[in-house]
């Protein structure tokens, strides 16, 4: 079976399609955040060291990836709208950001509810967790850039150039526990294997996926938006039956 | 284990359930916040369409 790829890169034609692909990553996501979080409270031990509080990692973990994840996605689509002038890479560049940015807070509020019955304080200023309030700033950045340019086109160059030469924040986030010493723990999941118990992994893998699956939902829902409010003088959109009524 | 020794988390309960609280209120405002750009952005083409007619 053929399928022309390119024709989904047409706003009016992946209008349609996001439209169709949303529940399909909704709905999934809903129940595996509740089967995660089942796992994390229910069959997942009590941690020997930190007690109930390592709970958090259920969420901080996955959160924290996603923030890293979406944001090099978001300068990706940014980049090919540079490069390649396709309009519908920029539309899913905006579409990420502020996904992105909440997965960002998310990941520095839970870090900080966790840090302080660990360490006694809410903040430090490490190197992990100064990164990651970059990476928090850098999407802030792009959101801002965007809104304060009138001409989409414009916007898109200089928020694609704000968001590629921020894309090297990524890996000193990823690295900093290594490279510096950090008061934050360095990773639990390491490609030699973990010391994790088993349910706890389980649980954090499963609510990653949950969290994949939305931070998808979202941002075909949002870029629908998108299309709409830089499409809408286009005869395709007025043809719309959702515009019609 | 009974309901209020799991909500007390052991001691932990305002660090643990203050984490996911605040994701799940992320979760659905940002929801919350697509629906109603999509409502806006609709209403928007809807107007623009009615004056086109008008005119």
């Amino acid at each position: 079976m053929a399928i022309n790829w390119f024709k989904y890169s047409a706003p009016s034609t992946f209008y349609g399609l996001a439209g169709k692909l949303t529940p399909w990553f909704a709905w999934p996501a809903a129940v595996l955040f509740a089967v995660g979080l089942y796992i994390g409270f229910f069959v997942a031990p009590t941690d020997a060291v930190q007690s109930e509080a390592y709970r958090i990692i259920f969420i901080h973990v996955p959160a924290s990836i996603l923030s890293m994840f979406l944001y090099l996605i978001m300068a990706g689509y940014a980049a090919l709208g540079l490069i390649f002038k396709t309009r519908l890479s920029s539309m899913m560049a905006s579409a990420l950001a502020p996904t992105g940015a909440l997965f960002a807070f998310i990941s520095l509020w839970t870090g900080a509810l966790w840090g302080k019955p660990m360490w006694g304080a809410w903040w430090v200023w490490d190197a992990r967790l100064t990164s990651e309030l970059i990476l928090l700033f850098l999407y802030l950045g792009f959101i801002a850039l965007q809104a304060s340019i009138e001409d989409p086109r414009r916007a898109d160059k200089a928020s694609a150039l704000l968001a590629i030469v921020g894309s090297v924040n990524v890996p000193i986030i990823y690295y900093s526990v290594q490279w510096w010493n950090t008061l934050h723990q360095g990773s639990t999941i390491k490609m030699t294997g973990t010391s994790m118990h088993v349910a706890m992994q389980q649980s954090m893998f499963t609510v990653l996926v949950a969290c994949w699956l939305y931070a998808i939902a979202v941002g075909l829902s949002r870029v629908r938006s998108i299309i709409l409010e830089r499409e809408a003088n286009t005869q395709w959109v007025k043809e719309l039956p959702e515009v019609k009524q | 284990m009974s309901m209020s020794e799991f909500f007390y988390m052991n001691g932990y309960a305002f660090y643990v359930w203050g984490s996911y609280g605040l994701a799940l209120l992320v979760f659905l405002v940002e929801i919350a916040m697509v629906r109603n750009r999509r409502k806006q952005a609709l209403r928007q083409l809807r107007l623009m369409n009615d004056d086109g007619e008008a005119a």
